[in-house]
């Protein structure tokens, strides 16, 4: 069992920060800093430049990549003919709110995009062309651009430098101001060696000087790599939309015969009817709400994930993290607060507890660890024993990993600290005896989740110290949502399995694995996949890398290794592991949004159809004016009416698009009948509404 | 009163075929039965197949179409040949070549549109050796299809989906034979006639008349018509015959018949992928549906028909009656019709053309959801699970999940094929209706001008796409036009599912299961069962109401009112 957590494993500084944020660390979190700027939804800056996108997009070659608003585009073309050749003032409305139903579908695209390019142009500004110094093998240095740097040079970086590309710090400390990247103003120390030896190009360091070895080719360094990825450069289709967009193509392709099979029935039944109405009728069976918006769901939860300051490698790990049915979380920083604080003195038998405080207090006193701060805090509270002039002759015995003890030789005494253990021997080492009731005392502490810090003063055994893991706040009842959801937590920890059963059980996680190694990690989510599950996981160093690629969504801390954020499919700026849940959520919300969206406008063509079919037929049938039941003006006003509904829909489903549904965490019944009563049901009620409103205001400006 | 004890008995003897043939039927098609082993093996070895070698979902593909491609060779030799054949009592002569590509393609798809007076234009030879045996394996052949879907979803990660001619041989011989043997006795004790004599000459001394009254094999034809949801019968009247459905009893036992082994497919899927409530939330999706259209027709036709009420006819207490046998009334005739038209049966007991608009309206939708409540033998269950597929993936999506459908994933491959499977038959029959009323030939056909005329040509093309084979009559099937133009309707409708849905099978079968969890999508509660319908009901409204907008419903409309 550890004493003081003095090994490399400690929690990052800036995990340690962060995690003071905490499980509370929720949807707001994140904004306003680093590359999530906080911006409105409607921002006057992206507005503009979504505009101006919306009519660039016009263009045939990108239109056909999505075929529901390509056949709208031929569609209004075919209009825009019609209405040349016999112009009217239906023809022509029919043609202009057509090609504006194509216009809004650009609009909403390049809104999303708009968003992350307005990110993008940030971080640019940030990559201003910097100069390297070059470290040459004979120990000159030369200062070149940063960009002619190549992979495996060395350059020095000293205070007021910015670091010209992503390395590995080969020697030397220093303190770096990351704010550039990650928002957090907080400078961190990075230091060579271990895992805290990255640094990444376009960041400052403020003090002191190092060597850092380049690992970046030119232009493909983690700011580039940012900015491609908030700008959604190479963004790909993810699996899901893929099958989506399937979906709603054979849709419309079953539209398509529909429609066109009504000439030679009207024909038939002695009707004729117009290309006009029979396009618009088209238009507005095809889905085009939900393939208008599709691609904007998507960027716009890329573009949620960065609000939460997370930046994922591509869309499918976006998608993947949805359906993620089990959460690898590490204890440290994400179930637990950093650092365990010292809860209790519990003194052997026929010693007063004052004097065990007292002793645990001296032994503490050098002790600059977060758990020897902690004791000399709590003996100031329980025994109002203060920080004092140590007058005396003393010496302060530091940690060792050989002795696993700390403490203090003072007036002739000698005070140590450590594992029960360690103690133990050293006091027998010395002559003493352990009381008997000690072990038990040790192991009611362990049990509990506790860490026992047995305190001895030469020969005597004076008491324990109980060291107390703190589980964060509300962290217990995010499992429980978790939990609900069907979302399977398990808790990942060096600690023995006695202790880590107590913390699993305090912070309600489903399970546990104790005294993980890189490779026990590797096993339990090779064994979870076996079982069809997947896996997320969070991890910073080089060797949690195999495992970060191994997890369907692999979340690396921006304080980690460079390995480690090359292996994960995911950045988390803030290194902040609780974000887990966050990103689950954005990943359910982008698929529920897409699924609510496709209801929605599959449900609206009920009442298209009670506007379109009886004004079609009217004239050979005025018996179908039955079916007329929003009793609708006129044959052409219903099909103005339903075609600028099809319209405005669009945009007004816009901020939804862009927003996401909003997910609360419940189970997937109550989900379902929730999203099928608004989308579904109310799907097909509002547009017999907004049909009737607008036939009404057309009629109202005399439209006809 | 008594309609609702009809219905009461009908439930009774479906729940027992539920139950227990459809674990009977689990049991074939897992191999677990062997009785008719003796049988069985003697077949294999003529046909060269290994019954323990599975095949992937193309050979799989590739043995059926072979098998279904010769036979409709073979039908249509026999049906071009009878005439030099024997068993031909009353001298009939060759079938015509386009009547006998329509009703060799119509047999061999399980459809058994006829194109064609029965009793006067087959001899017994081709009925009981080419349309006969047709019942019995297209029946087979739907039901194969289907448990190899069931086996797709049940497996994980497997390469195979089954054996084609093991399902097919066993599904003859260990499913239909047996039950058909039984009804067939069940038939000739209520008095349908089982004889190769040949035509009943009678001579009426009091008149003078001589009639020729024609006969034949029927009542173990009677059997696997309604059994393998074929429909076809021996006679043109079809069901109304008193020959082929002499009693009320017969006529109940019919509609058991036919739906018995739909709906207890759903139970042996529930078996097979190891939770049973799988199948009864598909079950109450076919019952629900089905109940709604019976409860709608029976209304319809329990109404006086307007066109007699016309001419004076105060009294019409028993409903609709005109082209119905006074044998059943109205009310059993709407239950029969109702079944015949959902199962993809298309037997009839009264004459579809007569019913009133809305009645007709209850019949052709019935058709139009796709055939799925509960459909044909095995063709019911593997459609609506295309639907199924569907729903999940738009129902998966609103939970924030990918879709998974009985732990599979449903991604863009399985999309696809369900979207193909779903949307060929709307396609068929919209497209083949627009080219029949566009063009000299096809607008011939129908007796009827304006909006009958209109749902008699579509209810054409719906019933074959549908593989249904019922027919609204009023439209002169047997020209040139209407049986090549019914054929290619009946082979897509048929054959443009099925290649997807094995190859939907094969894919899933090759799939990993994902572990259900608190967040997994169920497909076995109500909730299911709604959205399934809901997703049926659309995709069938969307697709066919302009189309059904000018034929029922604008006709219905003239008589001044929807209902």
């Amino acid at each position: 069992m550890p004493t003081d957590r003095r090994e490399p494993t400690s929690p990052p500084p800036a995990a340690a920060a962060a995690a003071g944020a905490g499980a509370g660390a929720g949807a707001g979190a994140g904004a306003g800093r680093g590359v999530a700027q906080a911006r409105s939804l409607f921002d006057r800056e992206i507005l503009v430049e979504a505009l101006k996108g919306s009519v660039a997009k016009l263009d045939p070659r990108v239109q056909v990549r999505n075929p529901v608003m390509f056949v709208v585009l031929v569609g209004s073309v075919v209009t825009l003919v019609e209405a040349i050749a016999h112009p009217g003032v239906f023809s022509w409305s029919i043609t202009i709110w057509l090609f504006l139903t194509v216009l809004f579908a650009n609009f909403a695209e390049a809104m999303a995009e708009g968003r992350g390019k307005a990110q993008a142009d940030t971080l640019r500004r940030t990559r201003s062309e910097t100069e390297a110094r070059r470290l040459d093998e004979d120990g000159t240095e030369h200062r070149i651009a940063a960009s002619s740097l190549q992979r495996g040079d060395l350059v020095v970086c000293e205070g007021g430098d910015l670091i010209p590309s992503d390395g590995e710090i080969v020697e030397g400390i220093a303190s770096v101001d990351e704010s550039a990247i990650t928002g957090e103003s907080a400078p961190v120390i990075r230091e060579s060696g271990g895992d805290r030896s990255a640094v990444t190009g376009g960041t400052k360091v403020l003090s002191d000087r190092i060597v850092v070895r380049i690992t970046a080719e030119p232009g493909h360094t983690f700011l580039d790599r940012m900015i491609a990825l908030v700008e959604g450069a190479n963004r790909q289709r993810t699996p899901n939309e893929i099958a989506l967009t399937i979906l709603l193509a054979a849709l419309t392709i079953v539209f398509l015969p529909v429609v066109v099979v009504l000439e030679p029935f009207a024909r038939y039944s002695g009707a004729t009817v117009s290309v006009v109405v029979l396009v618009s009728l088209l238009v507005c069976l095809i889905p085009t709400t939900i393939g208008a918006l599709l691609s904007a769901i998507g960027i716009a939860g890329m573009d949620r994930l960065v609000q939460h300051n997370v930046l994922a490698m591509s869309g499918r790990a976006v998608e993947a993290a949805g359906d993620v049915q089990t959460l690898l979380l590490d204890k440290t920083g994400t179930i637990t607060l950093g650092n365990r604080m010292a809860s209790r003195f519990v003194p052997a038998d026929g010693v007063d507890e004052e004097e065990l405080a007292r002793a645990a207090q001296l032994a503490s006193l050098a002790d600059e660890t977060p758990e020897g701060r902690s004791i000399v805090v709590l003996a100031k509270e329980r025994f109002a024993i203060r920080e004092r002039d140590l007058g005396e002759e003393h010496q302060f015995v530091p940690f060792s990993a050989n002795t696993r003890m700390s403490g203090i030789d003072i007036a002739g005494r000698q005070i140590r600290k450590g594992a029960a253990e360690s103690v133990s021997r050293w006091v027998a080492e010395q002559g003493g005896t352990v009381p008997g009731g000690l072990g038990q005392v040790v192991e009611s502490i362990s049990r509990s989740g506790s860490t026992p810090l047995v305190v001895a003063d030469g020969r005597r055994v004076l008491g324990v110290i109980e060291l107390k893991d703190v589980v964060k706040q509300g962290i217990r009842e995010r499992f429980d949502q978790l939990r609900a959801v069907g979302i399977r937590t398990v808790m990942i920890t060096g600690d023995n399995p006695l202790t880590a059963a107590a913390i699993a059980q305090e912070a309600g996680v489903d399970d546990y694995l104790a005294e993980a190694t890189p490779e026990a990690k590797m096993d339990l989510i090779r064994s979870e996949q076996q079982g069809g599950k997947l896996v997320a996981m969070t991890g910073d160093g080089t060797n949690d890398a195999p495992a970060l690629a191994q997890a369907d969504v692999g979340v690396a801390m921006n304080t980690g290794t460079m390995a480690a954020k090359e292996a994960g499919n995911m950045v988390d700026l803030d290194s902040n592991p609780t974000k887990l849940i966050d990103v689950v959520e954005v990943g359910k919300q982008l698929l529920i949004t897409r699924g609510a969206l496709t209801t929605f406008s599959i449900a609206n063509d009920v009442a298209k159809y009670f506007a379109i079919i009886p004004a079609l037929f009217v004239a050979t049938y005025p018996q179908l004016s039955a079916l007329n039941i929003m009793h609708l003006h006129g044959p052409k006003d219903a099909v103005l009416s339903a075609v600028i509904f099809n319209a405005l829909v669009i945009v007004a489903l816009i901020p939804l698009a862009l927003r996401g549904v909003r997910w609360r965490p419940s189970t997937a019944a109550s989900l379902l009948r929730r999203n099928v009563f608004i989308y579904g049901v109310g799907g097909v009620l509002i547009p017999f509404v907004f049909i009737k409103l607008i036939d009404l205001l057309l009629v109202a400006v005399h439209a006809y | 009163m008594d309609y609702f004890l009809t219905i009461l008995v009908l439930v009774a003897l479906l729940a027992l075929a539920w139950r227990y043939l459809g674990s009977y039927m689990a049991a074939v098609y897992d191999g677990r039965v062997s009785w008719l082993g003796w049988l069985e093996r003697p077949v294999y070895r003529l046909l060269g197949v290994d019954p323990e070698a599975e095949q992937s979902w193309q050979r799989y593909a590739g043995s059926l179409i072979v098998f279904s491609g010769v036979a409709i060779v073979v039908t249509y030799g026999i049906l071009r040949l009878q005439g030099v054949l024997p068993f031909d009592p009353e001298h009939l002569g060759a079938v015509s070549p386009a009547l006998s590509w329509n009703t060799a393609v119509s047999f061999v798809t399980n459809t058994n549109w006829q194109n064609y007076a029965g009793g006067s234009t087959m001899s017994y030879l081709s009925q009981m050796s080419a349309l006969a045996v047709q019942q019995f394996v297209s029946a087979s052949v739907g039901i194969a299809v289907a448990i190899a879907l069931v086996r797709g979803f049940s497996r994980k990660g497997s390469a195979t989906i089954g054996n084609f001619w093991v399902d097919l041989v066993r599904g003859v011989f260990y499913i239909l034979l047996p039950i058909a043997f039984l009804s067939g006795i069940f038939f000739v004790g209520q008095g349908a006639v089982q004889t190769l004599a040949g035509p009943a000459v009678i001579h009426d001394h009091l008149t003078g008349f001589t009639q020729t009254i024609p006969r034949g094999p029927v009542a173990f034809m009677e059997a696997i018509k309604q059994l393998g949801t074929n429909g076809g019968g021996f006679f043109n009247a079809n069901g109304a015959h008193p020959f082929e459905n002499p009693t009320g009893l017969t006529n109940l036992f019919s509609v058991a018949l036919l739906l018995c082994i739909p709906v207890g497919l759903t139970y042996t899927f529930g078996k097979m992928v190891g939770n049973i409530r799988q199948g009864v939330a598909v079950l109450m999706a076919m019952t629900i549906i089905f109940g709604v259209w019976l409860g709608f027709t029976s209304y319809a036709e329990s109404q006086p028909n307007p066109a007699v009420a016309a001419a004076h006819v105060v009294s019409q207490k028993g409903g609709n009656l005109e082209g119905k046998e006074a044998r059943f009334g109205a009310l059993p005739s709407a239950l029969y019709g109702v079944a015949s038209t959902q199962t993809s049966t298309g037997s009839a007991d009264s004459a579809y053309d007569s019913y009133t608009p809305m009645g007709g309206f209850g019949l052709m939708t019935g058709m139009m959801l796709g055939e799925v409540s509960p459909g044909g033998v095995g063709s019911g269950l593997y459609t609506i699970l295309l639907f199924a597929l569907i729903t999940v993936f738009i129902g998966g999506l609103m939970i924030g999940r990918t879709p998974e459908y009985l732990g599979k994933k449903i991604q863009a491959r399985e999309v696809k094929l369900a979207a193909l499977g779903v949307l060929v038959m709307p396609l068929v029959v919209l497209v083949i209706t627009g080219i029949a009323v566009s063009i000299h030939a096809g607008r011939a056909g129908p007796l009827n001008a304006g909006p009958h005329g209109f749902s008699e040509i579509l209810y054409a093309f719906t019933s074959q796409a549908n593989n249904n084979g019922s027919a609204f009559a009023g439209l002169s099937g047997n020209t040139p036009f209407y049986n090549v133009m019914g054929g290619i309707a009946m082979l897509l409708g048929r054959f443009a599912i099925i290649v997807p849905v094995l190859a939907l099978a094969g894919t899933l079968a090759a799939k990993n299961v994902v572990p259900a969890g608190l967040g997994t999508f169920r497909t076995d509660t109500a909730l299911f069962t709604g959205l399934l319908i809901g997703v049926i009901v659309v995709v069938g409204g969307l697709t066919f109401f302009p189309a059904v907008s000018l034929g029922p419903i604008v006709e219905q409309l003239s008589h001044g009112r929807l209902f």
